[in-house]
């Protein structure tokens, strides 16, 4: 069975905000095993298409589909569950468990012990706890936060608190992994390290769609992104093509 | 017709006290975020207080409305202590906390206010001696008695004084915008403190008044009538919006008359099985319904930003 | 080995103390001791919903009240019916479990505040309902309850048999229970569902972005909170013999949310303790009547005034002074320590999870 090359499509999605335009005819594709990019002005509308693609917000017009999958209106929980998993931008870490307690809570949707089977603690359960605890030992240990593997997440550093966030992000085996300015706060050590890890995620399968600033990040990272501003998208593909375009140049540095 | 006025002006008479105690509700709650649980008992110490005053000079040979007077003079500054108290002793250190433990501790508040009246006023229920004229309006078919007409009126007079210093004082600006952003309130020079501690002060003091027109209405006072009273003024303000001055004062009336409808005909919509023992439900059945149907009140939900 | 040991003496403990306290403080201090259990029952369930959950309800009492009727139905002369208790129980449990799904379904996504009103005014419902349900027809009973209740029934034993040692008997009976549900839920706290709980309580957001059905688990904490409290409702109407409204009130709803709350919240020795310690502790102020008279000759300060005031002064020291409770894990100190961040991700909305 072969897979769809397109992941993930958005077509016309529009979005208002007490009479303002925040979205409109928004479409745009991202393609399986890609890192994709959402760039745009300060106001360009990437959060509001952000949160609609997670589920915290339903679309007015429009609608996207996962695999062929219709998912405007979903919330996050569903999603989570048919593969869009998420980081947030002021990071949102279970702060008083520990870094592998957060990264077991994303397993949550993929296993399925249920009351009885805890009350009970049968073999079948003892065994998916098990399974939760190793899964979660393993993304600490791929994201390199093993050592702190029983520290508080409000404890641990900025960057580690950011890759714990991916790491619980993975725990729920998406197919879409889509992060809120990963690099936001990084200096260019932290940013480079973080650059490493997302291919490693790429090349493990996991398809990105990032928001960022970070303009080098973006350019030296993703395979595709899309421009947008004053809620419509002004540009897609390779950055290559993107950074020459004009009305991308417009939108950025105002006409000369 | 007739039972339809009446009921209609009984409404309107209620639902004016529960506007002034549902003001302090919505005004702490646009400040503060909070709900507090306590004020019902602030009403029950302004009723308290001034019945107390009121049978000690009821034989005194001064004219009712001046005794009356006198009473409500001392009910409110007593309140506003009440208030003032309150909010410093057990509501600010715990401003930054999960908002679990403010509800705990307003329902501390709740219980230490009503244990105390307990013990200094006693257990039962306390009356209102008959100093005010007794006389009664025909409208309509109906009548109305001296003590509504007082009631409506003066509630309406506070109510309008109220909206008035909001909209149009200095303090009004500062409550308004300590309201809306507390940090940039602070950076136009506000005392956020000084202005949360007035709110309370000035919602303990319409419960005050809103206490005294309770007991002279009912006829009695006990250290339990808090509890309820403060329940329905929470629903009034919830209904027309809380945080919302208009709206407090939209979802008394509304609440009031409809409860008061309800009472009047509940029997005869049920064919008997339910009378006006069930009058109480009325109000909690509208909070269920408004926070499940339309949480933002009627007139919405005018809270500001908050970090 | 040692912790062999240390379980007999536990066991040991527990199996002597009701005789011990007969001998000592009279069959009066057994009662209160039945209570108690009673109580660690209930506070474990509201533990459920408050501790692990988060949420607040100030209306618990309403499902030990569905509980205690329902037994009342089915098992008394008021209809004839005469069902056995290991029926009832379950029938009980379950029933205040469907009320607990009925009254969390639309509200559930309430902000803390508001859930907590609006269960308090349920409560409040509930106890109206069963005062006044006597006409036309004579449901509950109405203000006079239901009486002749029968007592638990261990096959041709009836634990009222011997009588005056009935309060021995149920102690056990009770104790069983207690330990069964301080059992289930150290269970439930350690697996998946507890994780989630616990997730939901740190952060629902997040929660509901890791794939966890944020609606669907608060009101499975709802249910079964309840169902709790319906089990106890049962084994108290078995024990009293008569209900009637007057013991559902929202004074005992505060009262169990006040063990949960003083004890420790989400730690389950914590609570067991607050509820040990709110239902043993003011019962010593019984003797503080008889104190007055003697030294005073009358009574100054009602003893049962008294009592709710220092419950409410206590509500306030605790949330002043030890926030996360008498005895509380490790974690939730931290946890209900933590003032700045929590207070910031909770938002403004009535809705508890930003849509």
């Amino acid at each position: 069975m072969t897979q769809d090359a397109k992941l993930l499509e958005v077509h016309d999605i529009g979005r208002t905000f007490g009479g303002l335009a925040a979205l409109s005819g928004v479409s745009l594709t991202i393609n399986r095993g890609e890192i994709y990019a959402l760039i745009g002005p300060n106001g360009a509308g990437k959060t509001t298409l952000f949160n609609i693609l997670t589920g915290i917000y339903k679309p007015d017009s429009g609608n996207f589909r996962l695999e062929g999958v219709e998912m405007a209106g979903k919330k996050p929980s569903e999603l989570a569950k048919f593969g869009i998993s998420r980081t947030f931008q002021n990071i949102r870490l279970f702060a008083n468990m520990s870094a592998i307690e957060n990264v077991m809570v994303g397993r949550h949707c993929r296993t399925s012990a249920s009351v009885l089977g805890a009350i009970l603690g049968n073999p079948r359960t003892r065994a998916e706890e098990r399974s939760i605890a190793e899964k979660a030992k393993h993304l600490l240990d791929y994201v390199g936060l093993s050592r702190h593997a029983h520290m508080l997440a409000r404890n641990l550093s900025y960057g580690d608190q950011r890759r714990l966030e991916i790491a619980r992000a993975l725990a729920t085996e998406p197919k879409l992994l889509a992060l809120d300015e990963p690099a936001a706060g990084m200096n260019p050590l932290e940013t480079d390290s973080l650059k490493r890890l997302l291919e490693t995620i790429r090349r493990d399968g996991v398809t990105l769609l990032l928001i960022e600033h970070d303009v080098k990040l973006v350019m030296g990272i993703c395979d595709r992104l899309a421009v947008l501003n004053f809620g419509k998208k002004i540009a897609e593909g390779e950055p290559s093509r993107v950074c020459s375009d004009p009305l991308v140049i417009e939108a950025y540095l105002g006409t000369s | 017709m007739d039972i339809f006025l009446q009921q209609l002006i009984n409404g309107i008479v209620l639902g004016s006290i529960y506007s002034l105690v549902a003001l302090g509700y919505t005004l702490v709650y646009g400040i503060l975020g909070l709900i507090n649980f306590a004020h019902g008992d602030i009403v029950m110490v302004g009723a308290m207080v001034t019945l107390t005053v009121v049978r000690l000079l009821s034989d005194s040979g001064l004219p009712g409305p001046l005794v009356l007077g006198i009473g409500m003079l001392t009910a409110i500054p007593a309140c506003m202590a009440v208030g003032y108290l309150i909010e410093r002793i057990a509501y600010r250190p715990l401003r930054n906390a999960p908002r679990l433990a403010p509800l705990i501790t307003a329902i501390g508040v709740s219980i230490l206010l009503q244990n105390l009246a307990m013990m200094i006023w006693g257990r039962e229920y306390l009356s209102f001696p008959q100093i005010l004229p007794t006389r009664t309006m025909a409208v309509g078919g109906a009548s109305i008695s001296a003590i509504q007409l007082l009631i409506v009126a003066s509630s309406t007079i506070m109510m309008a004084g109220l909206s008035s210093l909001i909209r149009k004082t200095r303090l009004g600006n500062a409550m308004r915008a300590t309201a809306q952003n507390p940090e940039v309130a602070t950076l136009m020079g506000v005392n956020v403190n000084t202005i949360i501690s007035i709110t309370f002060v000035l919602g303990s003091a319409l419960a005050a008044v809103a206490g005294m027109m309770v007991s002279a209405y009912y006829g009695i006072a006990h250290y339990d009538m808090g509890f309820i009273l403060g329940l329905k003024a929470f629903t009034a303000a919830v209904l027309g919006g809380i945080g919302n001055i208009e709206g407090a004062m939209l979802g008394g009336l509304l609440l009031g008359i409809i409860e008061s409808m309800g009472a009047g005909y509940l029997g005869t919509l049920t064919g008997g099985i339910m009378g006006s023992n069930y009058q109480d439900v009325f109000a909690f059945f509208v909070l269920i319904l408004v926070l499940i149907f339309r949480p933002s009140g009627l007139l919405g939900e005018r809270v500001g930003e908050r970090p | 080995m040692k912790r062999y040991l240390k379980l007999a003496a536990y066991a040991a403990l527990l199996l002597l103390l009701p005789f011990a306290t007969g001998l000592a403080l009279g069959k009066t201090w057994v009662r209160i001791l039945d209570f108690a259990l009673l109580y660690v029952m209930l506070a474990l369930g509201l533990n459920i919903v408050v501790g692990f959950a988060g949420l607040l309800d100030l209306g618990y009492v309403a499902f030990f009240a569905v509980g205690a009727y329902c037994y009342a139905l089915l098992a008394s002369p008021h209809f004839g019916l005469h069902l056995p208790f290991w029926m009832i129980l379950p029938i009980g449990a379950f029933s205040a479990g469907i009320f607990g799904m009925l009254l969390g379904a639309p509200t559930l996504r309430l902000r803390g505040d508001y859930l907590a009103i609006v269960t308090l005014g349920f409560g409040e419902i509930i106890r109206i309902f069963l005062n006044n349900l006597d006409t036309p027809y004579n449901i509950t009973g109405g203000p006079q309850g239901i009486d002749l209740i029968d007592p638990v029934r261990l096959g041709p034993v009836s634990l009222n048999q011997p009588p005056g040692h009935a309060v021995y008997s149920y102690y056990f009976l009770f104790l069983l229970f207690a330990l069964a549900t301080a059992f289930v839920s150290t269970r439930l706290q350690h697996s998946r569902i507890g994780r989630a709980w616990a997730a939901i309580r740190e952060d629902e957001i997040a929660a509901e972005a890791m794939g966890i059905d944020t609606r669907n688990l608060k009101l499975l904490a709802f249910a079964m909170g309840a169902s709790f409290g319906g089990l106890s409702g049962g084994l108290f109407a078995g024990f009293e013999g008569f209900v009637s409204p007057e013991s559902f009130t929202l004074t005992e709803s505060i009262m169990i949310l006040s063990m949960v709350v003083l004890g420790g919240m989400g730690h389950i020795r914590g609570v067991v303790f607050g509820a040990l310690l709110l239902s043993i502790l003011p019962e010593a102020l019984r003797y503080v009547g008889p104190l007055e008279q003697s030294l005073f000759g009358k009574i100054v300060i009602d003893p049962s005034g008294l009592r709710m005031l220092l419950f409410g002064l206590s509500l306030i020291l605790v949330m002043l002074l030890r926030p996360a409770g008498l005895w509380p894990s490790p974690a939730r100190k931290r946890e209900l320590l933590a003032h700045g961040e929590t207070a910031k991700h909770e938002n403004t909305n009535i809705y508890d999870a930003g849509r």
